[in-house]
């Protein structure tokens, strides 16, 4: 992807979400992590939904997983993605819990199937940003 | 232990605008004109409306959710009034809210509306749900993810929930499309269905796929209208000019969606919590039910609510539906308007109106034969919200 144009849409991140991010462009997948109960989430939320505590810290998650569920988009919503499709979207359970939106690559549709275990791969798609996609384990 | 209201109120009212591609009418106008057809269809005054609930759509009606109702109708005499929201469960919630609060004396009449009015003539149906606004903006933050990874709107979403349940049990799209030819075989006997051409299965596989697994043909319209139903006391109900549709039972169930591991609302939805209420207020077992009307913003949804109720074991909603037991003639007539894959798209107020047209036996060429005991279902967010009402046409 670095020596071509990205023409797809690059996220941003919000102060909630910036350890997230910034973690992504050195490789690591960053979670939140309940200081007292030790229950990962993503970020965004200021809570522990478990314990309610509100101190909690980053931790670098394992970036394997398994495939919760998947689609393949055929409308076109968005112009960007209208030379796209149809591509995959994804939903990941972490390892270590919380579920994360992302695509399957390095996978022909076919042979998609729920539960797959799947790893993080992570793509730099601008100088400041890094999509996190995961791949069929090996 | 509260008293059982089985059977103490009822709806009296009912009213329900042309829908679909209406066009020249905001939201307001098709909220007002349900409201008026419903006190017409009931034969009270606008003096005896002294409560009003409102759910907007995507449209926004006027003044705090819609609030302002009440002034462009001329309704002084409120004792109760709210906005309401909670997705496609909202308009059997409405009715639960309005019985509680006449058989505790609060109020009398109340009148429950939705109206929506997003389909414009330049504007297909899609575009006003798929939550893009049509422009680049990606939200900061981790929302952002969906549209980095070109995740958009309510049909992607219902994508994987369906897909969920395939990977799980080996459902098929010729199961989905077995709901949505049943519910076709329907439409085509209701006048205020929008989609009256036949569909075969052919038809639904040939359909083009939206987001897969779902095709054209699993999701529901986009409708343009309004509907407003009226809840008053059983007592009250009887001296009006419709048979009252007696209200037996209700619940709610809110599983939430924690969108981590162990919490598979996209398979397991709310309404095991909310039928256990709604069944035990009614004093009925799954057996004894008639006709459902079951939210249909998908096919799958209505398999997976048939699954949830009990109807068939957690897995086997595909294999259950595939005989076209939910069709005309069939042994559970279900959506039997067309529901909103072909009849009109009025969230929980879809399955809410042909509940109490079974319930009244004034269905036409679509009336259910057997129809003692209707079950209404209501569902919101991505399957996180479940509302049930039982009605009958018998006060106990």
């Amino acid at each position: 992807m670095a020596d071509q144009e990205y023409t797809l849409p690059i996220p941003v991140a919000d102060e909630a979400s910036k350890p997230f991010f910034d973690g992504a462009n050195e490789g690591k997948l960053m979670l939140v992590k309940c200081s007292q109960c030790g229950t990962y989430r993503l970020p965004g939320r200021e809570r522990c939904l478990d314990c309610w505590s509100t101190e909690s810290e980053w931790a670098q998650a394992s970036g394997n997983g398994k495939l919760y569920t998947y689609g393949i988009m055929h409308q076109k919503y968005h112009p960007a993605f209208a030379d796209e499709t149809p591509y995959n979207y994804a939903i990941v359970e972490l390892a270590e819990g919380p579920r994360l939106v992302t695509n399957i690559v390095d996978c022909k549709p076919d042979d998609m199937k729920t539960d797959m275990p799947v790893e993080a791969v992570f793509d730099r798609v601008s100088d400041e940003a890094t999509l996190i996609r995961f791949r069929p384990t090996h | 232990m509260t008293q059982n209201l089985k059977g103490k109120t009822a709806i009296s009212g009912l009213g329900i605008t042309e829908q679909g591609k209406v066009y020249g009418h905001s939201a307001a106008w098709f909220a007002a004109e349900a409201i008026r057809l419903a006190l017409e269809d009931s034969g009270l005054r606008k003096e005896d409306v002294d409560g009003l609930l409102v759910n907007a759509g995507v449209t926004p009606l006027p003044g705090m959710g819609g609030l302002d109702l009440q002034n462009h109708l001329g309704l002084t005499n409120l004792r109760l009034l709210s906005g309401m929201t909670a997705g496609g469960a909202t308009a059997a919630m409405m009715v639960q809210y309005a019985a509680l609060a006449i058989a505790n004396g609060m109020a009398n009449h109340v009148v429950c509306v939705f109206a929506d009015a997003p389909l414009r003539e330049s504007r297909g149906g899609g575009g006003a749900y798929s939550g893009t606004g049509g422009g680049g903006y990606v939200p900061p933050g981790m929302s952002g993810l969906y549209t980095a990874f070109g995740m958009f709107g309510v049909n992607a979403q219902y994508a994987l929930a369906a897909r969920r349940h395939m990977g799980m049990y080996g459902t098929t799209n010729d199961h989905f499309g077995a709901i949505a030819v049943a519910q076709r075989a329907w439409a085509r006997k209701s006048p205020h269905a929008q989609q009256r051409e036949p569909m075969t299965i052919e038809d639904y596989h040939a359909s083009r796929w939206i987001a897969e697994p779902l095709h054209l043909l699993d999701c529901c319209l986009v409708s343009n209208g309004g509907v407003a139903v009226i809840v008053s006391s059983a007592e009250a109900a009887k001296g009006l000019k419709q048979p009252p549709a007696y209200i037996w039972g209700m619940g709610q169930g809110h599983p939430g969606d924690l969108k981590r591991a162990g919490w598979d609302v996209e398979t397991q939805t709310g309404a095991p919590i909310a039928k256990e209420r709604a069944f035990s207020m009614a004093g009925i077992e799954i057996d004894d039910i008639d006709v459902c009307q079951l939210y249909d913003c998908y096919t799958y949804t209505v398999l997976v609510t048939l699954e949830d109720y009990g109807f068939c074991a957690k897995g086997e909603g595909g294999p259950f539906v595939a005989d076209g037991k939910l069709g005309p003639g069939g042994s559970l007539p279900t959506n039997t308007g067309g529901g909103q894959l072909s009849g009109y798209y009025m969230w929980g107020m879809t399955p809410l109106s042909e509940g109490i047209v079974q319930a009244r036996g004034t269905g036409g060429e679509r009336q259910v034969e057997k129809h003692d005991v209707v079950l209404v279902s209501g569902n919101g967010g991505i399957l996180d919200h479940h509302s049930t009402l039982i009605l009958s046409p018998h006060p106990a």
